[in-house]
């Protein structure tokens, strides 16, 4: 028998303690899951979360993948926290690489340095156009955020599709579907010789650092008052609509600059496929984080290394990458279940006391 | 006569379409009644569709394979509901993580299904009636899940509005603190309405794989149990909208793929989005009315009950 007892005060160390508790239990069941498909724990999980990060190239590749999480996850917490469940960042970000791409293919002769900025506002306010959509519709027709924006997904991936296969099909590309190649203008300048880290790291990091100086400030109160306490904040004069449009708007343009980066970057062309679930993992970055900036920073970069780990196990063990998504699954549920623990204190009864 | 004859074959494939969203709503409306919200439809569908695609391959028949697909869905929801219930953890993240949770094991444990082929479940047939022109395969044609989904729709229907169990339910989905007050068990009954969600969830996925494409495929659910929770939104919480909704989604569906197949000047990716769009649309017709939602919502939706505060 267990009982939840409240706690007087949310528990500070389990804030953070739970996350931590989160990630080695992940640990103890993949380990099992390895052991069930019939590979050696210790080895496999070794292949997984570790081999990566001893050689400068995983290192370089798990800055690659944090990149577009923690800019999405950003945002992502930034709505959270005022309750407003943005889950079609997928689709924003489908949508900025989209407007952004476009630019680059439709000037493909640029030498122009103005080319790249161009994209990357482009790709934001493309993000921004398609996450709008939910937020109209919510503070205007009170149509539910959720399945707007997630329905928005989908659209979008078919509209990128569609883009690929037909219109914006590279014309000396032997009709596969894809894009021309970005020109020389149009792509992120690569910082480290030899790896794929691109320019795209700055912009994560001006985001966290950005989202920072927004939590101490109103902005960032106005987003936890809506949150925790709606009455309250509507008593004190703050509007419910504008923080909406402000959680979505962050939201979808964070997510679009991230398209964009992404296609710019690593890619190089616009491809159907240019996202493994970012926008979808980015939600759990944004939790495992606390919804607090250095917290997403930290959680971008253990989500990246389960992707990471994905392609290694499967490269050096033979395991499906798909196991990527099931650990991402586990520690989501670890994690929610943990949080008990920052507002409750769990009694486990035996025997008499029980009854 | 002729032009009957043509649309009975798209009538027939708007109810295979209609079905399993049909199922996976009606559930997701009882779990919402008790004021959960279960926000993983697409992961109890999808793993569902190859528990039950599996237990079909495995036993050769496609009845334990809708049970194997039913009891999958109920572990699944077993899960949200011990998070969200009995850990009180947010169930709109729950529901998320169940979703990707799905996901992630069906493509893992899936890989080996790929071009599998199972049997089919048998369809009804009553000589004399069944041959009758146009109705006779509608009406008499299906297969049992077919006449079992509106059968739940009707059962459903019934039990909210007439019995007791139902009086509890809806008492328990208003005002967790009233029905607790009463001495109503809170947590278990959502316990099982949640599973019961579960199961319907599991289901409509088992149909989905055995029936609707009939094959296994990663994410074969497409965004289908996102569609059944706007349907539940649609139908204002009251069962029998939901086979208006459900059978308006099969249609568009339907049709869409029709007009692909017949090669109409608009490029295929923009009539697959239909679906989608038609749900955005239904969505804001009826949250419009925000006192129609207020009225219809069960009070308590996606609130988390702890007896002690």
């Amino acid at each position: 028998m267990i009982r939840l007892v409240p706690r007087r005060q949310r528990s500070r160390a389990m804030v953070w303690g739970a996350p931590l508790l989160a990630v080695a239990l992940t640990l103890i069941t993949g380990g099992l899951t390895f052991a069930i498909m019939g590979k050696p724990m210790g080895a496999a999980l070794f292949t997984f979360f570790v081999q990566p990060l001893t050689s400068v190239y995983g290192v370089s590749e798990l800055i690659v993948k944090a990149s577009p999480l923690v800019l999405i996850g950003i945002g992502l917490s930034l709505g959270f926290r005022a309750n407003v469940w943005n889950i079609g960042a997928e689709g924003q970000y489908t949508f900025g690489a989209i407007l952004g791409g476009g630019i680059a293919i439709f000037f493909h002769d640029s030498t122009s340095p103005f080319l790249l900025p161009a994209m990357l506002i482009a790709g934001a306010v493309g993000g921004m156009a398609w996450a709008a959509i939910p937020a109209f519709l919510r503070t205007r027709f009170n149509a539910n955020e959720i399945l707007v924006s997630l329905m928005l997904t989908y659209v979008a991936v078919l509209l990128l599709s569609y883009l690929v296969h037909g219109p914006w099909r590279d014309p000396d590309g032997y009709n596969f579907p894809e894009s021309r190649l970005f020109p020389e203008a149009g792509t992120m300048p690569v910082l480290i010789e030899g790896t794929r880290v691109h320019m795209g790291v700055f912009f994560a990091l001006i985001a966290v650092g950005v989202a920072l100086l927004l939590g101490k400030g109103l902005t960032g109160f106005k987003l936890k008052l809506v949150g925790l306490a709606p009455e309250a904040a509507r008593f004190a004069g703050f509007s419910e609509t504008r923080i909406i449009w402000f959680a979505l708007l962050a939201g979808g343009g964070l997510a679009g600059l991230a398209g964009v980066i992404e296609v710019a970057g690593p890619i190089g062309q616009l491809i159907p496929t240019i996202s493994p679930g970012y926008g979808f993992t980015a939600i759990i970055v944004a939790f495992l984080g606390r919804l607090h900036p250095v917290g997403v920073l930290l959680a971008g970069l253990v989500m990246a290394l389960t992707y990471l780990g994905g392609e290694t196990a499967q490269i050096e063990i033979g395991v499906p990458a798909a196991v990527t998504g099931l650990f991402q699954g586990f520690l989501l549920f670890y994690l929610l279940a943990c949080d008990v623990l920052i507002r409750y204190r769990v009694h486990i009864l035996i025997g008499k006391a029980a009854r | 006569m002729s032009g009957f004859e043509h649309l009975t074959p798209l009538i027939l494939t708007v109810i295979t379409a209609s079905t399993p969203l049909l199922f996976a709503a009606a559930g997701e409306l009882v779990t919402e009644r008790s004021g959960v919200l279960n926000l993983g439809v697409e992961g109890l569908m999808v793993t569902g569709a190859l528990a039950a695609f599996a237990g079909t391959y495995v036993s050769g028949s496609a009845i334990i394979g809708v049970l194997c697909g039913a009891l999958a869905g109920v572990l699944m929801a077993l899960v949200f509901a011990a998070l969200t219930l009995s850990l009180l953890a947010n169930q709109v993240a729950t529901g998320l993580a169940l979703t990707i949770f799905g996901l992630g094991l069906t493509s893992l444990l899936g890989s080996g299904f790929i071009g599998v082929t199972v049997e089919n479940l048998p369809k009804l047939y009553i000589p004399g009636l069944s041959e009758i022109p146009v109705l006779g395969p509608i009406v008499f044609g299906q297969d049992a899940m077919v006449y079992l989904s509106f059968a739940c729709v009707g059962g459903i229907g019934w039990v909210l509005a007439r019995t007791r169990v139902g009086l509890i339910l809806r008492a328990v989905g208003a005002s967790h603190d009233s029905a607790h007050a009463l001495g109503y068990p809170v947590i278990r009954i959502r316990y099982m309405a949640t599973m019961f969600g579960g199961a319907m969830g599991g289901i409509a996925g088992s149909y989905l794989s055995l029936v609707y494409t009939p094959m296994w495929a990663e994410n074969l659910t497409a965004g289908r149990g996102w569609i059944a929770l706007a349907l539940v939104v649609f139908s204002t919480w009251r069962p029998g909208r939901l086979v208006v909704g459900a059978y308006l989604f099969g249609a568009i569906t339907v049709i869409q793929l029709h007009a692909q197949g017949l090669g109409v000047a608009v490029p295929s990716q923009f009539l697959s989005m239909t679906p989608y769009l038609v749900t955005i649309m239904v969505l804001v017709v009826i949250s419009r009315d925000r006192l129609k939602i207020q009225l219809n919502a069960p009070a308590c939706l996606g609130r988390s009950f702890h007896p002690a505060q």
